[in-house]
């Protein structure tokens, strides 16, 4: 079987573009969002947020269903009493993580996650963890980060836990490579075996699945990114001495291909081997999309800043797929992280970071999209205007990286057109 | 501190939001941190909403901590009157900027835009959603609506229906009509629908009818205090409580009340011989007081069920909640911690649960049947087809609610005919329930051949684990085998009275004689 080739890689692509960077209001999740899909992946950890009624009703509209399957995360609420005096506060928080870990002793890591109100307040969590993790060792170690919405933006929150775990990862000097993203586990194991199939390792991964499995890291480190929002967590590996391997993030066909490449060059691995492992999934994957593609090819696309996923996808959807980027709008642009994708998506979109969302639907409306990916928020307001959109939060809980899973990909994008064509046959003549 | 995974109850200004969502030609400015927009998908994604809550959030970020937030707030709010040209202009904070401190209404007059400015104080650290919705509603009241000469026709008020109201939707639609039955026009329905030019002429209206305590209460009283206008106090939910209605809202208009009662059909469907097996079913009740309240007098006196426990999340009822029960020979459980209610319903071991979103997974759990008769609930509970709860369509929604999820009479009675049957044993479950078909377990017959056996040289019987007293109290294997013939819906509360029983007679063994012994004490 033969299969279509890649197009060529732009003559210029959008790593020199100039930014629309716009302030106001913006229309995204906070960092504690990163909570649903971590707690699944570390099955040893408990994600307790300090903050208000807000951060638990936010988690809880997040969550869904998944909440009554007494899931490894709440909230402490801040009281009224909790914010008279500022010793009171530790005091209760000290019996609420006993309380808590009374009930739940199979739970070995525990992050106190700040949020906007415990960070107006100046609540000191870090010193939090410090005494906690000194007052239950050795069999909890207490973590903490930021999730709140004044300093993270959705998917940010996973960078600021990663990053508050890389000072406390065990020294190492062994050569090794790191996976760097919470993926969910089918994913995870692909990326493993294609590793192993390559000659590559050992491998170890960031999150691991429990605290026993946590990596080392030294100055023999080389750390691959799955994902693309994990900048604190790349400077943090760096100071540890780990070098990082640049490629653009693993999705559809060619993203996977050259992210593997990457890594094989980094470990010498012969292009014939690599030829050998890659090409029947890399066939596949292409057949998957080309399924999904005839729906796409010719589309116009609009990215609202979202999870920092949007430059990656919309360079497997107008490369792999043939749409056109109008806009890719992202909450923040990490041009050292995301150089490789931006060499590969072709000039001409927009690329904004921020937002103000009044203006940026504005331009929506102006430019009328065949496809918009937006928030739920958003989604079905612009339905109603005639807009057909894919919802963005799919993106990260759902399964995308990888071979295996590029039809599926693909398959997120074409389901709403199709859909919107199957109930408006007439439109659609 | 408290620990918190589930929350009955957002913060205050999400209440303020469905106050402004249910509203026209209004817009909220809340200032708000970067990531608060979430709540806006509770109402284009479970209110399925096709345009985007009038809101709009400073979305202020760490680096604008300090004086700038005060000027981010006031850009916010002059850009969001340029653009949507609204009535009227709510403006507060959410529970992060209540830390700090910006005056919002002072801010907001500061701008002296050509439209009223509606200050809102919500404390978000003490209050919760319900209260933040009819503190809203009352300052909008304030703020708009004056003494007027009254309709020259008997006209009243609709009071309290919100976005992401549990059926505010269909109950205004059946109360409208219901009024307009008895001669009554509606003159205002607010918050939902209304305009902030619509409030201020609510002053027109000779009576309200409060829909909704829990959100339109305070400003139902204030109206009475200022406009003049007394309102209703029965909540139109059942047969019962409409007929009151009726009456109550007749006794204000000074009309004779004439209603065609020819659609109702709850009576006579629970009146029906199917409906015998549900007497006496033991239920049990959670939500807010006034669903719940409503929901005691249907189950006891409409239906004819055992209420065995009830109660309510919102603390702002908890003094006529607890009356209430009372009356019914308990004790209101008054909490928003979702582990005490589960704690009670395991307790009682009620045959059915009439709740929240949160009771209907309990349920789930804990294999009853539920039905869900209050806030919070999800998508679902926003159903396309009409499905009032008040007035006499909403009796007839509510009788169908509440008996589908039990097997029905004649069900219930072939499923214990054949409980032996290949198909209807009781490890293949209820397949309608979900469950999924298996063979017969081989051991089934293993009893019979147990027979012979001296029964004090049979291994003592497995214990339940929810035995009151697992240390003590044995099965003989013939009363475990007896206990099997059961069918399995009410085998767990034969298997628990049964040892009750056994541990008040001071029993360490249960014979069939005891089981008999045991089903005869507790027979109602």
């Amino acid at each position: 079987m033969t299969v279509a080739q890649l197009p060529v890689p732009p003559a210029r692509g959008c790593r020199t573009t100039p930014l629309l960077k716009e302030r106001g209001q913006r229309e995204v999740f906070c960092g504690l969002t990163g909570i649903i899909w971590l707690h699944r992946k570390m099955q040893d950890a408990f994600f307790l947020v300090v903050g208000s009624r807000t951060c638990a009703h936010l988690l809880q509209s997040a969550a869904g269903v998944m909440i009554f399957a007494e899931p490894r995360f709440g909230t402490a609420i801040l009281e009224e009493k909790d914010l008279a005096g500022l010793a009171d506060a530790n005091a209760e928080l000290d019996r609420e993580v006993a309380r808590l870990l009374a009930r739940r002793p199979d739970i070995r890591q525990l992050f106190l996650v700040g949020s906007c109100p415990s960070e107006v307040i100046k609540l000191d969590l870090h010193r939090a963890a410090e005494r906690l993790s000194a007052l239950h060792a050795p069999s909890v170690r207490v973590y903490n980060y930021s999730g709140s919405g004044i300093e993270t933006t959705f998917t940010q929150g996973e960078d600021a836990c990663l990053a508050a775990m890389v000072p406390a990862l065990p020294a190492s000097q062994a050569r090794e490579l790191l996976l760097v993203g919470a993926l969910p586990d089918v994913i995870e194991d692909q990326a493993l075996a294609l590793l192993k199939a390559l000659g590559i390792g050992p491998v170890r991964c960031l999150p691991a699945r429990t605290a026993d499995g946590l990596p080392g890291v030294g100055p023999n480190t080389v750390f691959a990114l799955t994902q693309p929002f994990l900048g604190d967590t790349h400077a943090a590996l760096i100071g540890r001495g780990a070098r990082h391997i640049p490629a653009p993030f693993p999705f559809g066909e060619e993203g996977t291909t050259a992210w593997l490449a990457a890594v094989a060059a980094e470990f010498g691995v012969p292009p014939a081997h690599f030829e050998q492992v890659t090409a029947a999934p890399r066939a596949r994957a292409r057949k998957a999309v080309a399924a999904h593609a005839a729906t796409l090819n010719g589309k116009s696309l609009f990215f609202l800043p979202d999870s920092q996923l949007e430059p990656p996808l919309a360079r497997f959807l107008t490369r792999e797929c043939g749409m056109t980027a109008i806009e890719v709008g992202t909450p923040y642009l990490h041009r050292d992280i995301l150089g490789p994708d931006l060499d590969l998506l072709a000039e001409g979109p927009v690329i904004s970071e921020g937002q103000d969302v009044e203006r940026q639907l504005d331009r929506v409306r102006a430019a009328r999209p065949d496809l918009t990916i937006c928030g739920l928020g958003l989604a079905n307001p612009l339905e109603a205007e005639g807009l057909t959109t894919k919802w963005a939060i799919e993106l990260v809980f759902t399964p995308v990286h990888f071979y295996e899973q590029a039809g599926d990909l693909a398959g997120l994008f074409s389901r709403p057109l199709r859909r919107r064509a199957l109930l408006n046959p007439e439109a659609a003549e | 501190m408290k620990l918190t995974l589930w929350t009955y109850e957002g913060p205050t200004h999400v209440g303020a939001m469905r106050v402004a969502t249910a509203m026209q030609g209004l817009h909220y400015v809340l200032h708000a941190p970067q990531g608060d927009t979430y709540a806006d998908l509770l109402f284009t994604m479970i209110e399925r909403r096709n345009a985007r809550p009038p809101v709009s959030y400073t979305t202020f970020q760490a680096r604008d901590l300090g004086s700038d937030t005060a000027h981010l707030f006031k850009t916010a709010c002059k850009e969001a009157y340029d653009r949507f040209r609204p009535e009227a202009i709510l403006v507060g904070a959410s529970c992060t900027a209540e830390l700090i401190q910006d005056d919002t209404g002072g801010l907001a007059e500061a701008l002296e835009l050509p439209v009223p400015v509606i200050p809102l104080e919500l404390p978000s650290y003490q209050r919760k959603e319900n209260f933040g919705a009819d503190e809203t509603f009352l300052q909008i009241c304030r703020k708009l609506a004056k003494p007027m000469a009254r309709t020259e026709a008997v006209s009243c008020n609709l009071l309290g229906a919100t976005a992401l109201g549990f059926r505010h939707r269909d109950d205004v639609a059946e109360i409208t009509a219901l009024l307009g039955e008895i001669g009554v026009a509606v003159n205002v329905c607010a918050p939902l629908g209304a305009a902030p030019h619509d409030i201020a002429r609510m002053g027109a209206a000779h009576f309200n009818v409060l829909l909704y305590p829990e959100t339109g209460e305070s400003a139902a009283r204030w109206a009475e205090k200022t406009l003049g206008q007394p309102y209703t106090k029965v909540v139109p939910i059942g047969a019962g409580a409409t007929r009151d209605f009726i009456a109550e809202v007749a006794a204000l208009a000074g009309l004779t009340p004439r209603v065609d009662e020819s659609r109702l059909r709850q009576p006579w469907w629970s009146a029906s011989v199917d409906s015998t097996y549900l007497t006496g079913k033991r239920v049990f009740l959670f939500g807010d007081a006034t669903h719940v309240m409503a929901a005691a007098r249907i189950a006891r006196d409409e239906i004819g069920f055992e209420v065995v426990g009830m109660g309510c999340y919102n603390r702002e009822f908890a003094r006529p909640m607890r009356a209430l029960a009372k009356s019914y020979g308990l004790e209101a459980l008054i909490t928003d911690d979702y582990l005490e209610v589960e704690e009670a319903i395991q307790g009682l071991a009620p045959e059915l649960i009439l709740g929240t979103q949160m009771e209907r997974h309990m349920a789930k759990r804990l294999g009853i049947p539920c039905a869900v008769i209050s806030a919070p609930v999800h998508v679902q509970d926003f159903p396309a087809r009409y499905s009032p709860q008040m007035g006499f369509e909403g009796a007839n929604v509510i009788f169908d609610t509440w008996v589908h999820p039990l097997v029905m009479g004649l069900e219930e009675h072939l499923l214990t005919m054949f409980r032996e049957d290949f198909e209807f044993h009781d490890a293949a479950g209820a397949s309608h329930h979900g469950g999924k078909a298996v063979a017969a377990a081989p051991q089934a017959s293993a009893p019979a051949a147990e027979g012979s056996v001296p029964e004090a040289d049979r291994p003592p019987a497995p214990l339940d684990t929810q035995a009151p007293d697992p240390a003590s109290i044995v099965w003989l294997s013939d009363a475990e085998a007896e206990l099997k013939k059961i069918p399995f819906f009410v085998r767990g509360k034969a298997r628990r009275n049964t040892e009750r029983y056994a541990a008040d007679k001071g029993l360490s063994r249960i014979s069939i004689d005891t089981l008999y012994e045991a089903k005869a004490h507790y027979a109602r």
